[in-house]
């Protein structure tokens, strides 16, 4: 069923009027509620520090700086190589974003490209915005600015080879991200979308990976003092930790899952976090006259989801927390 | 050819009671709508209908014509195909089994039934989402977010990414006119070298789009400070909640209410 999905992935471009990778944009609908709060809790978690941290350690010269560079990220994607067979290699720009603006600016700037998407074009839902802006943007932002970090010390060769892995990384981690919402959300089955999805970006992310290493190699060759600004000042061994354990999930958990999506499920049933998988938010639902749900259903899922990407994404925040509290201020 | 504002933007100039309403109701009674779309049971047709006929008579009140929400409406349907698994997932009566190399694939009607209302769902989704940038400019979605607490900092950002959205993508139209001008046969077949080689091509175009994009921020900046910026945004639409709209808010929330107590009959 990979076919159908590579499909997904190319014919859209024609019929849309943005660029961008449609299988990672989630329209309203496919997800349920408690994912779809999950997603907005997470990513209004990580906006809020991020937002705070911007502003703390920046002046108002940045507020153009990010608007023109979101602009400059949806325009990138347009930016695109023939491939073969009517198929070409984009970019999405997570990584590209947190290496040459640093990770919280970065994880703004993604975020407003997908709240512009959205909004404007409706290309990703509204009430599914918040997974999409995890998935797309502050996931990829982790990974490929807490890799590149790692190696900032290191020769040119290496940080280029390291940002084309992070590159390629932050592409499945966002895949990996919407499969499993799609699935807690009982939308998919997850032997299939898992596969499928990764499969697919396991090749786009081969594009994303080579777009992003040449357009930091030309950046380093041309305004060498921009890149050497950004990375150094902003942020320390948290973002490598960070980075390196979001990394780390996908690597693992991704060819567990595809070889084995019965062993997933069964991991997450023995947990008691998601009793039957894709069944049970929607029969929870209709119990429900109040369009609101009740504490239980909200925290099996939120239980459920706590897999791994959210321990990544919290593990950042903390840590944060921890630095600053630690500090003297 | 460069692309302008009205090729992209979706705003549609009118003076209807739509457009009229407060940009923050408007934000409100559609992320409330989407949500109740989302708790629909599956199978809920009666109110997929009506939430439909919602959409089409708030079309017609907004003056869009009926059928520009529905033109636009199959952006999301290509996503549908992540959702055939779910005809797969549910367990129910089988219609139908599939083997497909690794997988055993019984089709069953409950599966049929959740994979239509997910589709259906998120087509009437995206329909009001689509009316909601229809009959609201950017500007006022932008200070409407800001009255409902987006931070300060993330709706200026926006603001200008929206500013700048046509001025880049022109930019980088004129990068992707130049490669085409310049390597011959770049659609069809393997002009232009070695797949290494053209990926690397769109990455310098990549690195190149940002540097420019960079010195114009450089640029905006200092004629901003030129012209007295203080780092807010301004309108001259008024923004004030009046009767009408709490009016229409009220009606938006019984109306939903009501689709909830429908879908649930």
């Amino acid at each position: 069923m990979n076919w159908i999905f590579l499909v997904a992935s190319t014919v859209p471009t024609m019929l849309r009027a943005v660029p961008g990778d449609p299988a990672l944009h989630i329209p309203d609908g496919f997800l349920n509620l408690p994912i779809s709060l999950l997603g907005w809790i997470l990513t209004a978690i990580l906006l809020a520090v991020a937002v705070r941290r911007t502003e703390g350690e920046f002046s108002e010269r940045q507020i153009p700086l990010m608007g023109v560079m979101a602009a400059f990220i949806f325009a990138a994607q347009m930016i695109n190589f023939p491939v073969a067979g009517g198929t070409s290699g984009h970019l999405l720009g997570g990584a590209l974003a947190a290496i040459s603006l640093g990770p919280w600016a970065g994880m703004l700037v993604m975020a407003s490209v997908v709240g512009v998407q959205g909004l404007l074009f409706q290309d990703g839902g509204l009430v599914v915005m918040g997974a999409n802006i995890l998935n797309m943007g502050l996931l990829t932002a982790l990974i490929g600015y807490g890799l590149y970090r790692g190696v900032l010390g290191q020769s040119r060769g290496v940080r280029l080879a390291v940002a084309g892995v992070a590159a390629w990384l932050s592409v499945m981690a966002g895949a990996l991200g919407t499969s499993l919402q799609l699935w807690l959300s009982g939308t998919a089955r997850l032997d299939v979308v898992m596969p499928a999805m990764l499969g697919v970006h396991a090749l786009i992310g081969i594009g994303e990976a080579l777009i992003t290493v040449a357009a930091l190699a030309f950046i380093l060759r041309t305004r060498p003092d921009l890149l050497a600004g950004t990375a150094e000042a902003r942020a320390g061994r948290g973002w490598v930790v960070a980075g390196l354990a979001a990394a780390l999930v996908v690597v693992l958990l991704s060819p567990f899952a595809s070889a084995n999506p019965d062993g997933l499920e069964r991991v997450a049933m023995d947990l008691g976090f998601i009793g039957q998988g894709a069944d049970a938010p929607y029969q929870i639902l209709p119990d429900y006259a109040v369009p609101f749900l009740g504490e239980t259903a909200l925290s099996t899922v939120v239980a459920g989801a706590a897999g791994a990407l959210i321990v990544a994404a919290v593990a950042v925040v903390i840590m944060r927390m921890l630095r600053r509290s630690a500090s003297p201020a | 050819m460069s692309i302008h504002v009205n090729a992209f933007d979706r705003f549609r100039a009118g003076e209807s009671l739509i457009h009229r309403l407060d940009p923050r109701i408007k934000v409100v009674v559609t992320v409330l709508f989407i949500v109740s779309n989302v708790l629909l049971p599956d199978g809920a047709w009666l109110a997929f209908a009506l939430a439909w006929g919602v959409i089409l008579l708030t079309g017609v009140v907004a003056d869009v014509g009926v059928g520009y929400t529905f033109k636009r409406s199959f952006v999301a349907l290509p996503f549908a195909l992540a959702a055939v698994t779910a005809i797969f997932a549910i367990p129910g009566r089988p219609l139908a089994s599939v083997h497909l190399g690794p997988w055993d694939l019984v089709a069953t009607d409950a599966g049929l039934i959740r994979f239509v209302s997910i589709v259906i769902r998120s087509w009437l989704s995206v329909q009001m989402a689509i009316l909601l940038t229809a009959t609201t400019q950017f500007p006022d979605l932008m200070h409407a977010l800001r009255h409902l607490r987006m931070p300060r900092l993330l709706v200026a950002i926006v603001s200008f990414m929206y500013r700048y959205l046509f001025v880049l993508s022109d930019e980088a139209m004129r990068l992707l006119r130049a490669r085409e001008a310049r390597s011959a046969r770049l659609t069809e077949g393997d002009g232009g070298g070695s797949i290494l080689w053209r990926a690397k091509i769109a990455g310098n175009m990549a690195g190149q789009l940002f540097l420019r994009s960079y010195e114009r921020s450089d640029r905006i900046y200092n004629a901003m400070l030129a012209r007295g910026y203080t780092g807010q945004h301004l309108t001259l639409n008024p923004h004030e909640m009046r009767n009408c709209d709490w009016l229409i808010g009220a009606l938006a929330v019984m109306l939903t209410v009501f689709l909830q107590v429908v879908g649930r009959l």
